[in-house]
């Protein structure tokens, strides 16, 4: 079973509801999608016993080969090249690795480098396998670190946590592609009503089953919670803003191991999650 | 000597554009001659990379200026390996900035904004 966790924005407490899932579901996987700031293993804590570099092929021109019939500029759909001064630049940020233009170059005068633009780091945490990408600050496009991921846990028997990044841009859409079950979390305010709503649209395109977890909840007038009784989401569980969760959080602390209530309340989630994906 | 500058109508009176890589011609103005003609920018509706692209097409219309608003990362590489220079536009039509430009009032363009992605 394949559970990712989303929010239309960072610092809602995703990370939180996701590491403590993983915690309590026993031998599991947990992969960090949040490529851009992957911080579950702040909670699920180990040391690095795995590193793999993630590289795209970057076109590489040979300038003596190369007679200037600009074939390659033209083509290239992501404007990655650009003829300057007689000679053929890349920009590496820009290029898809489409790969057309090693194929289209007459001169045969285009071959391919693999660059670097992330790595993934595996750690052991109890039960959990922790696997977190990690996207070289710069990069524009972190796909390839993200399908990695997926790709690892293609035939993974045990339960599976997906920290899917925040928003709702394509990397998201490929982080929860193969999930059975979308566990969306929420802040209790108006603006995070309104990130609500964006993931909550996004999961209905891929028409996924799914449950809202609403986080910090004070017991006031909360547009998150409004915005899911409107439309008939279920809301999976309601944690409230409590003091000592935010010091577990801040201490990097899971709430599952400190507090036999948040261990209750998680174990029935998870359980609630299970018998609505195996009925 | 020709100077390129991002402009949204084929009329030297017309305001300059406020944005390179996205702007619908360029205007090209020869110094010496004084002659200006402009570019259509094919580059203004692409997905990524317009700013490459449409940078390219000035480096290839030969200008060695450029006067714009502001300019992207990308498109500043591309006029940079060029050595274009780039001078940062005054608010008015294309021509009060070519003018301004000739008189000696623009300034490098020194805080390049990053591409919005
Ligand atoms: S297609 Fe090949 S030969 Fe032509 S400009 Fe590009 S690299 Fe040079
Ligand atoms: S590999 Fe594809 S995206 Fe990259 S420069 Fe070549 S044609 Fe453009």
């Amino acid at each position: 079973m394949k559970i990712a966790v989303l929010s239309g924005k960072g610092g809602t407490g995703k990370t939180f509801v996701a590491s403590n899932i993983a915690a309590i579901a026993g031998k599991s996987v947990y992969l960090d999608c949040d490529i851009e700031e992957p911080n579950g293993h702040l909670f699920l804590k180990g040391p690095v016993i795995k590193e793999t570099d993630v590289n795209l092929p970057m076109p590489k021109i040979d300038h003596d080969l190369c007679d200037g019939c600009r074939k390659c500029v033209d083509f290239c759909a992501f404007n990655a090249l650009a003829m300057i001064s007689e000679k053929i630049t890349v920009f590496e940020k820009i290029c898809h690795s489409c790969g057309g233009c090693k194929i289209i170059c007459p001169q045969k005068a285009i071959t391919e480098v693999d660059r670097k633009i992330g790595k993934i780091e595996e750690r052991i945490y109890k039960e959990v396998e922790l696997r977190s990408g990690v996207m070289t600050p710069g990069e524009q496009s972190g796909t390839k670190i993200i399908d990695m991921l997926i790709d690892s846990v293609k035939d993974e028997q045990n339960t599976v946590i997906i920290d899917c990044p925040p928003g709702s841009a394509c990397t998201v859409m490929d982080s929860i592609e193969d999930a059975d079950y979308c566990i969306l979390v929420a802040e209790p305010t108006t603006f995070g009503a309104h990130n609500l709503k964006m993931v909550h649209k996004l999961v209905q395109i891929f028409d996924k089953p799914h449950g809202i977890i609403l986080n910090k909840s004070d017991g006031s007038h909360n547009p998150s919670k409004q915005y899911c009784l409107d439309n008939s989401i279920p809301i999976l569980l309601e944690i409230p803003w409590r003091r000592d969760i935010s010091d577990f959080i801040a201490d990097g602390k899971l709430a599952v191991e400190m507090d036999p209530e948040l261990n209750k309340m998680f174990k029935s989630l998870l359980d609630h999650v299970k018998e609505e994906v195996q009925p | 000597m020709k100077i390129g500058l991002p402009a949204n109508s084929t009329d030297v009176n017309s305001p300059i554009s406020d944005n390179f890589g996205r702007a619908l011609y360029y205007m090209i103005y020869d110094v010496e001659s004084e002659e200006t003609r402009f570019e259509k920018n094919t580059a203004a509706m692409s997905q990524g990379g317009a700013g490459i692209k449409a940078a390219q097409l000035v480096v290839d219309s030969e200008a060695k200026i450029v006067i714009t608003p502001q300019l992207g990362e990308n498109a500043f590489n591309v006029l940079n390996s060029a050595k274009i220079e780039i001078y940062k536009s005054e608010k008015g039509s294309l021509m009060d900035n070519v003018r301004l430009y000739k008189d000696g009032q623009l300034q490098l363009l020194a805080n390049i904004h990053k591409g919005r992605h």
